[in-house]
């Protein structure tokens, strides 16, 4: 609907893409919604459900969420311009976010931002290489903490761990990601595109018996409880019985 | 002969199954003595739960410490509008990494937590609020939840009971601010995650104008334990203000960093010792106690209690026992400008100091440490942050201010020695181009 002609100043504008959101979508948006005790808490999860679908929030998925939960275009594109997992150019096959805060950054976490970079032809953050959606195409990004700093320097692709990683297993990574491989995640499930990944945090879940299974007990995550284990240590036995206070005495 | 530092006491109390085989599932958290505190708690009068939870002294795991016991008192007896119950999962302090492997791995201590909490506050509605780029987190408990419905541990009349509750696992959408209480519930309820003015305060008025209790996930997960254990036992570990275990998070230059449960009060010398020292022998140089929100430390302060009091009284703040380990390579000021770049790029922009001040800051500290600063700058941005901190909002305006003011109490002389060139720069300038 905007164009360069008739942008206004301070306005966001999104993409349009002319979408038409299919049934199975307005299916989803109604089982979201349904969660909640006021339909708006759905606003989240609604334009995670619309990048699963375009790869990022269009113009037509600012519509289609104002239009489920009886909102203005003002009031969705106000929230969808606030937070960063919302991107309004459309993402490559793998959204790849490299920590670049002071813990990680001190680790590689820099040197591993500008190896990735160079390798995509100089691109910056929240740039594509590639036709974005096709098979290969990288959108990189500068990641504030991942919180797994026990893990650091960490990237992830499409939200999935890639634990302490240096420069050159990075651009391994990136590698195989252009090649159209898809090498497991250090923690995290079965890698799959940013689009799959955008529907599971939007709360639709289409193979969570598996996904779930995807396993997680890193060296780093177990050191304390392993360690303890080995030396023998434990927390105080728990008494047999415990007595809960009284209530207090109302006044 | 030099001494060898004595080891952490390590006692395992939420992180006792972790390193089971299949330790997030629901068999095995129920042959892990899962969900007998819910047993339990669902026969016990509301009121002496939270009275349990009060005498326990549990203290609020989310950086803050508030008692949990007391926070859950506040909320108004009758009045006629719901209760709810809120969990802040929106890990992102930068260094704190314990509740998205605690969610990972032992999902199910989160949901019994929740049941129990809400069922104490009479809450028939629970939501996780899960940082959204925690995914797999998000899968773990979306798959606890689910399991626990089907066993009956949620839905209607619970362990007939004929207490119901239903419990919502949401996404978040990458806003560092969410992780404050109040924000957290404007990006709930489906709108920009900015900071509400309080009071009146989530007791009163939390979700949907409605009485609620925001608390973290370590704090939640700890509370079945305490039904199962009594207030006595958590007391027996920890100091007499902080009591009970914490998962402590090491990580920077240190050779095993990693997640390590102890008791409040531990120092890092004894976490150090346990996770083998600092790597490569390079010696500490600077560690936060909590995440980038509290004032550094040094290792003059290596043998200070780990304990909301003891951190206190040494000049910072425990926060989320995030131990970041910085060794004498780093640079203060590079470190302090990327905690800057990190906060600019957060800051909701509501209000003007934090707004305007975190982007003066960061010019200012790219300035100096591609080597162009000036003397002048150091006092500016003492002032700058002077006037962010104790002025905003809320507290990310002051966590912002929280790396200058520390770093210049210890540091300054580093600082000085870039400005006027007695050490080169440490960012070369073409390296800033497309930084953030």
């Amino acid at each position: 609907m905007s164009s360069e002609s008739n942008r206004r100043i301070g306005v966001p504008v999104f993409l349009d893409t002319g979408v038409v959101f299919d049934e199975l979508t307005h299916a989803r948006a109604a089982e979201i919604i349904a969660r909640y005790p006021m339909s708006r808490s759905a606003l989240l999860p609604l334009l995670h459900l619309v990048q699963s679908v375009e790869g990022c929030v269009s113009q037509q998925g600012i519509e289609f969420c104002a239009a489920r939960l009886g909102l203005t275009e003002a009031e969705v594109s106000a929230v969808a311009t606030f937070y960063t997992m919302y991107k309004r150019t459309p993402c490559g096959e793998h959204l790849v976010s490299v920590c670049t805060n002071a813990l990680c950054a001190a680790l590689g976490g820099d040197a591993i931002y500008a190896t990735l970079s160079r390798r995509l032809g100089g691109i910056g953050h929240e740039q594509t290489a590639g036709e974005p959606g096709t098979p290969g195409s990288i959108t990189l990004e500068h990641a504030e903490c991942l919180a797994a700093c026990d893990h650091a320097p960490v990237l992830t692709v499409n939200y999935e761990y890639y634990d302490n990683q240096t420069p050159d297993s990075a651009l391994d990574l990136l590698t195989a990601l252009q090649r159209g491989d898809k090498p497991h995640p250090t923690r995290g499930a079965p890698l799959t595109d940013f689009r799959a990944n955008e529907l599971e945090i939007a709360g639709i879940f289409t193979d969570l018996e598996q996904t779930v299974e995807a396993p997680t007990a890193s060296e780093p995550t177990l050191r304390g409880s392993v360690l303890a284990e080995r030396t023998g240590q434990r927390a105080p036995v728990m008494p047999d019985v415990v007595e809960f206070p009284p209530l207090p005495v109302k006044k | 002969m030099t001494q060898i530092p004595q080891t952490a006491p390590l006692t395992p109390v939420l992180t006792r199954r972790w390193a089971s085989p299949r330790s997030w599932d629901l068999d095995t958290y129920r042959q892990l003595d899962g969900y007998q505190a819910a047993r339990t708690a669902l026969t016990v009068e509301p009121d002496r739960l939270i009275e349990l939870v009060k005498s326990s002294g549990l203290r609020g795991r989310g950086g803050a410490g508030f008692p949990t016991g007391l926070k859950w008192s506040f909320l108004p007896k009758g009045g006629g509008k719901p209760h709810y119950l809120v969990i802040n999962a929106d890990e992102g302090e930068p260094g704190t990494c314990k509740d998205i492997p605690l969610m990972m791995a032992d999902p199910h201590s989160l949901v019994e937590g929740c049941l129990i909490t809400s069922y104490a506050i009479r809450a028939p509605f629970c939501a996780i609020y899960i940082r959204g780029e925690a995914v797999h987190a998000i899968r773990r408990m979306a798959h606890a939840v689910r399991e626990a419905r089907a066993a009956g541990f949620l839905g209607r009349d619970i362990l007939g009971s004929g207490y119901d509750l239903e419990i919502v696992v949401h996404g978040g959408a990458g806003a560092y601010i969410c992780g404050e209480e109040t924000a957290l519930l404007d990006s709930l309820e489906g709108r920009r995650g900015q900071p509400r003015l309080k009071p009146p305060f989530p007791a009163v008025e939390g979700l949907y104008a409605s009485p609620t209790v925001v608390n973290n996930v370590e704090t939640i997960a700890s509370v079945p334990t305490i039904v199962m254990g009594g207030s006595d036992w958590f007391r027996s570990m920890g100091t007499e203000k902080s009591p009970g275990p914490k998962i402590y998070s090491l990580s920077g230059h240190v050779t095993r960093p990693g997640q390590y449960e102890a008791p409040m009060g531990t120092t890092l010398r004894q976490l150090l010792a346990s996770a083998g020292g600092m790597r490569d022998g390079i010696p500490l140089k600077f560690f936060t106690p909590g995440g980038s929100s509290t004032p550094i430390f040094t290792p003059e302060h290596l043998d200070v209690p780990l304990s909301f009091d003891d951190v206190a009284a040494a000049g910072s703040m425990l926060g989320t026992t995030a131990l970041m380990c910085f060794n004498q390579t780093v640079s203060v000021p590079w470190a302090v400008w990327k905690w800057l770049e990190f906060y600019k790029h957060e800051s909701c922009g509501k209000c003007t100091p934090c707004r305007e001040g975190t982007g003066w800051l960061v010019q200012i500290l790219r300035r100096i440490v591609t080597g162009s600063g000036s003397l002048e700058d150091l006092d500016t941005m003492a002032d700058a942050a002077g006037n962010i901190a104790g002025r905003s909002f809320c507290a990310l305006g002051d966590a912002a201010a929280t790396p200058i003011l520390s770093s210049f109490k210890y540091f300054r002389s580093e600082f000085e020695d870039l400005v006027t060139g007695r050490t080169p720069p440490v960012v070369d300038h073409r390296q800033l181009a497309g930084a953030h």
